[in-house]
């Protein structure tokens, strides 16, 4: 891979990881025993890591210039493999805070393993460490074959993929330390917030400087998913993240916001992020491999460019709906509500725009798991756009809000929804880019297929019938007035869901295992087929392809 | 005269959204079917379907 920079990428990569190395030195010399010390040396051990990796190749011979006829896809390659790491590192820490929901002595009497400090590592670990690289690496592979032209140069993309991973690995271990600006989604502090930044322009840069370079006269509709997520990410982040350092060697800061004002621009920042984050870079794999990966265009373009226009304009108001019954004034809860029930139509147009393309294939659905991946995504997609809309009007969210019907929407969207997408389509791009006729094992791709649903079901269920049971334990009275049952009842009521969920995650894990042993599979048997190995392909007469 | 108080930026930020959006999704509807654009739409969904690995610049 190293061999592949030019020379001079070769030694600007240098200069920047020295560069880096130096600015974690400062910061663990000036942090001391402050936790941005540590997070100092955290960049130091980067830096010197991936300099004995470039070191590797530094002095190799210049490469062909018949690379550039070809699309650049090492980091890519790498940022699938990243993804499918943190898959398992964010689900195991998921369903370990679900079990310490169940048996609360599982935090084995640590601070470091707190619910208070492993609920963020999770959802960090799977909506960044797992969405945000599967969503780097998917984009540099679109953005290349719908635009025809190869990335503008080689060493952006991997500044790009190789930052954002350390922003990661800053926000999951500064956790642990209990460092966190408690915002949710928005944890981490404020030089890790910085360096997103940077890392974010140089991403939305190499966005911008390929479509100069493209031969393909339209921007297709993917791309326009891609972009959204990247620019709206960056507003948001911005925005959200306004702070002020106690001092410039510790890591606590104080919001540039305060009482609702804070409130309203964390929420706006929260849904958006669902929304640009978790839903349009998510819609931008799919408007592209699925597609592909049935042989057919997408069912109708035209609605594809519209649902584009209404999820983008129509989310930005919707963020309000978390904040009903606040101090919010109640008619910018009101405001919240009516766009997030409107939001409901562009969501459908683009789930049915989905499932229509996917219509007259239907063979193709059955024989196949990766489309059928795609597929179960857009119906979740579709399911849990509805209960979001229907969950954001007011009355109905009085019943559904504090309670773990939200948990379940959430995982309803994130596992049905993102991670069945994301699963679909590294299925579908990892023997495009290994050269592989087809993934190492079809039929493991299916056991996986049948785990993620289990799990997906199984969870779900459980916390749509726990959240309406607690939402209803909590608002019943008894003939005096008073509540009828207090809310340790209530808890004792949860046992068995939160069990249940506990177990539908052990499922969904497991698949997730058992998908990245089948890529790293296809891997070994690109670099067979080079060496004129072929013993370890799988069975060629599984089914499905 | 206009009066730039609480009560009238109140106002605009409870209206402006609706002139905007409404425009907004009139030019989308303009653009998305305006016949010129139509086979413009229909090589683009097809276009993606071929070539995987077919170079570039
Ligand atoms: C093995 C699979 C998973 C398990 C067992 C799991 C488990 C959990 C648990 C126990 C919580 C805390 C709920 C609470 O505080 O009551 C949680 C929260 C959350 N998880 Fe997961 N999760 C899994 C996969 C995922 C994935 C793949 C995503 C995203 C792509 C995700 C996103 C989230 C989010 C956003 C929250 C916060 C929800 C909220 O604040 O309402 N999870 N998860
Ligand atoms: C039309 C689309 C959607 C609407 C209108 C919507 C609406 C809502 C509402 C009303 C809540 C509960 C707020 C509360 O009571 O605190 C919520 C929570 C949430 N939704 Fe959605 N939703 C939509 C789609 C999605 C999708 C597709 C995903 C995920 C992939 C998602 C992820 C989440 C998350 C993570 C939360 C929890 C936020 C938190 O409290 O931490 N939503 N959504």
């Amino acid at each position: 891979m190293v061999t592949q920079l030019t020379q001079n990428e070769r030694f600007l990569g240098l200069i920047i990881l020295i560069a880096l190395g130096c600015l974690g030195l400062v910061m663990a010399a000036a942090g001391q025993h402050d936790p941005i010390g540590m997070h100092g040396w955290l960049v130091v051990v980067c830096s010197i890591v991936m300099i004995f990796v470039l070191a590797n190749g530094y002095f190799a011979p210049e490469p062909s210039e018949a690379r550039l006829e070809h699309y650049y896809d090492d980091p890519s390659k790498v940022g699938i493999v990243v993804a499918m790491l943190w898959a398992i590192f964010g689900m195991f820490i998921g369903d370990w805070v679900a079990w310490q929901l169940v048996y609360p002595d599982l935090t084995f009497d640590a601070a470091w393993s707190s619910f208070g400090r492993i609920r963020p590592a999770h959802t960090t670990g799977v909506i960044f460490g797992f969405g945000g690289n599967a969503l780097i690496a998917t984009s540099f592979h679109v953005l290349q074959r719908t635009t025809r032209a190869r990335l503008p140069d080689q060493l952006s993309p991997w500044f790009v993929l190789l930052g954002y991973n350390l922003f990661c690995l800053i926000a999951i271990s500064g956790y642990f330390m209990g460092i966190t600006q408690s915002k949710e989604y928005a944890e981490p502090e404020w030089y890790a917030d910085i360096w997103l930044v940077i890392v974010w322009v140089t991403y939305f840069l190499i966005y911008l400087r390929t479509l100069a370079r493209r031969r393909e006269p339209h921007i297709y509709v993917a791309n326009w998913y891609y972009m959204a997520f990247i620019l709206v990410v960056a507003i948001l982040h911005i925005v959200n993240n306004l702070a002020m350092p106690i001092a410039w060697n510790q890591a606590k800061s104080y919001s540039a916001f305060s009482g609702v004002q804070d409130a309203m621009t964390q929420w706006w920042y929260g849904h958006n992020a669902v929304a640009f984050f978790l839903t349009a870079g998510f819609l931008g794999m799919m408007y592209y491999y699925m597609p592909k990966r049935a042989g057919r265009p997408i069912f109708s373009y035209r609605l594809s460019i519209i649902s584009f226009w209404g999820i983008t304009f129509m989310y930005m108001w919707a963020g309000s709906h978390h904040l009903h019954y606040t101090a919010l004034p109640h008619w910018v809860q009101t405001l919240g509500m009516t766009f997030s029930v409107m939001l409901l139509v562009p969501s459908w147009a683009s789930a049915t725009n989905a499932l229509l393309t996917l219509n007259g294939a239907w063979h193709k659905v059955r024989d196949d798991a990766t489309l059928r991946f795609m597929m179960m995504a857009a119906i979740f997609y579709g399911l849990s756009t509805f209960e979001g809309s229907f969950m954001a009007i007011r009355a109905v969210n009085s019943l559904s809000h504090y309670t773990d019907w939200t948990v379940g929407h959430v995982h309803a969207g994130a596992l049905g929804w993102v991670a069945l997408i994301t699963f679909g389509s590294i299925y579908a791009v990892v023997p495009w880019l290994w050269k592989q006729p087809r993934m190492y094992s079809p039929k493991l791709i299916e056991w996986h297929f049948w785990l993620a649903m289990a799990g997906t079901l199984i969870y779900v269920f459980a916390m749509w019938n726990s959240g309406v049971i607690q939402g209803l334990m909590w608002r019943t009275y008894n003939e005096s007035g008073t509540l009828s049952y207090s809310f340790i009842d209530s808890l004792v009521a949860m046992h068995p869901y939160y069990f249940a969920r506990a177990f539908g995650g052990l499922l969904f894990l497991l698949g997730a295992i058992i998908g990245f042993y089948n890529v790293l599979m296809t891997i070994r048997m690109a670099a067979n087929v080079e060496t004129g190995d072929e013993a370890v392909i799988g069975n060629p007469a599984a089914a499905g392809e | 005269m206009f009066d730039f108080d609480h009560g009238s930026i109140v106002a605009f930020s409870k209206s402006f959204g609706l002139f905007y959006l409404i425009a907004l999704s009139i030019g989308v509807l303009i653009y998305v079917y305006w016949p010129s654009n139509k086979q413009r739409f229909e090589d683009a969904a097809r276009n993606i379907i071929h070539d995987e690995d077919k170079p570039c610049r």
